[in-house]
């Protein structure tokens, strides 16, 4: 006879009821850490996007993402024309805000040549940019599906194609374009500001610049000894991809990562006093019904059996309408929110451990019940 | 030849405390209880029936005295022979409470078949044998009722069927009618002496109830922890 079975069908409402509330809390403490990969993973796409090898940026900065970089566009000959480099293409990076179906809309815009690396990785919908000027390809995120028009500075671009979670560290969405309309974006001035401009005498100026170049090497070719090939030019810095990802992490999304992890922590530690608490109370409320089992010769192993088997019971089903209620909302969220196989299999050992411990509480508590206790009023 | 008593306690004593602190609840109790008897053991509060009771129960170690249950010596000298001493509960004793104590998260049936279970029984013998013992208390109607669904006499039925359920020789009750009216306290009365009989078992009660008095084979007086018959 499973005691543990028993007593929960008979309080079946109000255990599922506690479950249902434990499930809530896991789902919380999930999606944070959904959240938090989701961070890192935000961080990292665009960088990621364009499968190189190598960043090369403006001396003495850790651009493009975390400062700014601006060096002259028609480096990238040059950088392709290094030994070991396989390909490089330009690219330009800008944060651009405009009007979407009545609503601002905040896009992160990034330039690219068409024919080189730099572009969205795959398109879900639709097409990658085939003419030089006017066309875009937009992440699903900030809402424009095909066919859409939109005006970003002087132009109006046409949505061809559509990516899938391109999105930068702060969360907005990508859109592509091609390097000559990025450069026009990036430069062009208001009508007004150009006369003046004009009028000093600085409407000459070469637009001719960019934030990257990013270089792909061959597959033997070391990406170090090329860094430091480039390094040699004063004005120039490099750095290979894995050094890119480490500034990101490191550096861009740091504060933010710890800020939510140390949440996710709190929230850890909250849920396992909370299940601690459920289990000792469910324990301390069967005492006299425990006293009246230890008096009639049931043995400690039946009573730990059935606290146990209730502490584990109630984890688990808390913990899988916790991780279904996440996993049915998440892309709903704001932000991506990412949930691998191994996130939800670390909460779902850390809540059997804690069940573990918390019935320990309730064992040690039922193990002191003095069988004498069943007998008098 | 004179049967030898279900239950012999010799000389028990039991205090608690120490010093200054120190009270004598039992002093040199001696009592045998025959197969068959109904013994009830009275006493104003604090004259240490309940201590006798729990000793007899298996419950409480004594500090000196000897016991012998069903024949077996289990205290020597203020010591128990046995470690287990739930295993000896299971196998000796029956227990019967004021509040009938079922576990309210099993059914009738299941509050006498648990006790079988964990004594080795299979699950359709432990069924088989709660139906019969509740048939034989007139409670088998009511099987598969929850313990709240139950009438108090019903529950203190359900409650003897699980004292039963081992075929205890030795049947203890702590104020087994305190909660039931007089009609059903002498009802409860006259199953417990048919149980008395048909089980060959001594019955051991501590009662505070007059009404009831008259059914008991012997009474025992416990005064200050002394007995007096």
């Amino acid at each position: 006879m499973n005691l543990a079975y028993r007593d929960i069908r008979h309080n079946l409402f109000r255990f599922i009821l506690t479950c249902l509330g434990l499930g809530l809390l896991l789902g919380v403490v999930l999606a944070m850490i959904g959240i938090y990969r989701g961070l890192v993973v935000d961080a990292l796409t665009i960088a990621r996007a364009p499968a190189v090898d190598l960043w090369v940026v403006e001396a003495n900065t850790r651009g493009p993402f975390a400062e700014a970089s601006r060096i002259p566009g028609d480096l990238r000959e040059a950088i392709a024309r290094i030994a070991g480099v396989s390909s490089a293409g330009s690219i330009t990076y800008q944060t651009v805000e405009t009007d979407y179906r009545n609503d601002k809309l905040r896009l992160y815009v990034i330039g690219y040549e068409l024919t080189r690396p730099g572009g969205p990785p795959d398109i879900w919908q639709g097409r990658a940019i085939a003419k030089t000027h006017y066309e875009m390809v937009a992440d699903r995120s900030s809402g424009l599906v095909l066919g859409d028009r939109i005006r970003l500075g002087r132009s109006m671009f046409t949505v061809v194609g559509v990516t899938r979670d391109q999105v930068n560290s702060g969360g907005d969405p990508a859109v592509y374009i091609s390097l000559a309309d990025a450069q026009k974006l990036q430069f062009d001035l208001a009508p007004s500001a150009s006369r003046i401009a004009a009028a000093r005498g600085a409407a000459g100026a070469s637009r001719d610049t960019v934030n990257a170049i990013a270089a792909r090497l061959q597959p033997n070719a070391s990406a170090d000894a090329v860094a430091a090939t480039i390094h040699r030019w004063k004005h120039l810095s490099a750095m290979t991809q894995e050094a890119q990802e480490l500034i990101l992490t490191r550096s861009l999304v740091d504060r933010a990562r710890r800020q939510i992890g140390l949440f996710t922590s709190l929230l850890l530690i909250v849920s396992a006093v909370i299940i601690a608490l459920i289990i000792y109370t469910m324990t301390m409320e069967k005492l006299k019904q425990i006293a009246t089992l230890k008096l009639i010769g049931a043995p400690d192993r039946a009573i730990i059996g059935m606290i146990v088997q209730q502490a584990l019971a109630l984890g688990l089903i808390g913990f899988a309408i916790g991780a279904n209620l996440i996993l049915l909302i998440k892309d709903y969220f704001p932000r991506r929110v990412v949930l691998e196989p191994d996130n939800v299999l670390i909460l779902g050992l850390i809540v059997i451990v804690v069940c573990l411990l918390s019935s320990g509480l309730g064992v040690r508590a039922a193990l002191k019940v003095d069988p004498a206790t069943a007998l008098g009023g | 030849m004179t049967q030898s008593p279900l239950v012999r306690v010799d000389r028990i004593s039991k205090h608690f405390g120490e010093g200054e602190a120190r009270v004598d609840a039992l002093r040199d109790v001696s009592l045998d209880v025959q197969a068959r008897q109904v013994v009830a053991l009275l006493g104003p509060s604090g004259s240490g029936k309940t201590t006798l009771l729990n000793v007899i129960g298996c419950i409480l170690d004594p500090s000196s005295g000897s016991m012998d249950l069903v024949g077996e010596r289990v205290i020597e000298n203020g010591r128990w022979l046995r470690t287990n001493l739930r295993s000896l509960r299971l196998e000796k004793i029956g227990f019967i409470f004021q509040f009938h104590n079922l576990i309210p998260f099993l059914d009738a049936i299941d509050n006498v078949s648990l006790v079988l279970e964990l004594a080795g029984a299979t699950s359709a013998e432990a069924q088989a044998r709660a139906s019969e013992l509740l048939d034989y208390l007139d409670v088998g109607h009511r099987s598969h009722s929850m313990p709240a669904k139950l009438s108090g006499g019903e529950a203190q039925r359900v409650a003897i069927a699980r004292a039963l359920a081992n075929r205890p020789r030795i049947i203890l009750a702590d104020e087994p009618t305190a909660a039931l009216d007089s009609k059903r306290a002498q009802i409860v009365m006259d199953l417990l002496r048919k149980v008395a009989v048909d089980q060959d078992a001594a019955i051991i009660a501590v009662t505070h109830d007059e009404k009831i008095f008259d059914r008991f084979d012997q009474i025992y007086h416990l005064r200050d922890g002394r007995l007096e018959t």
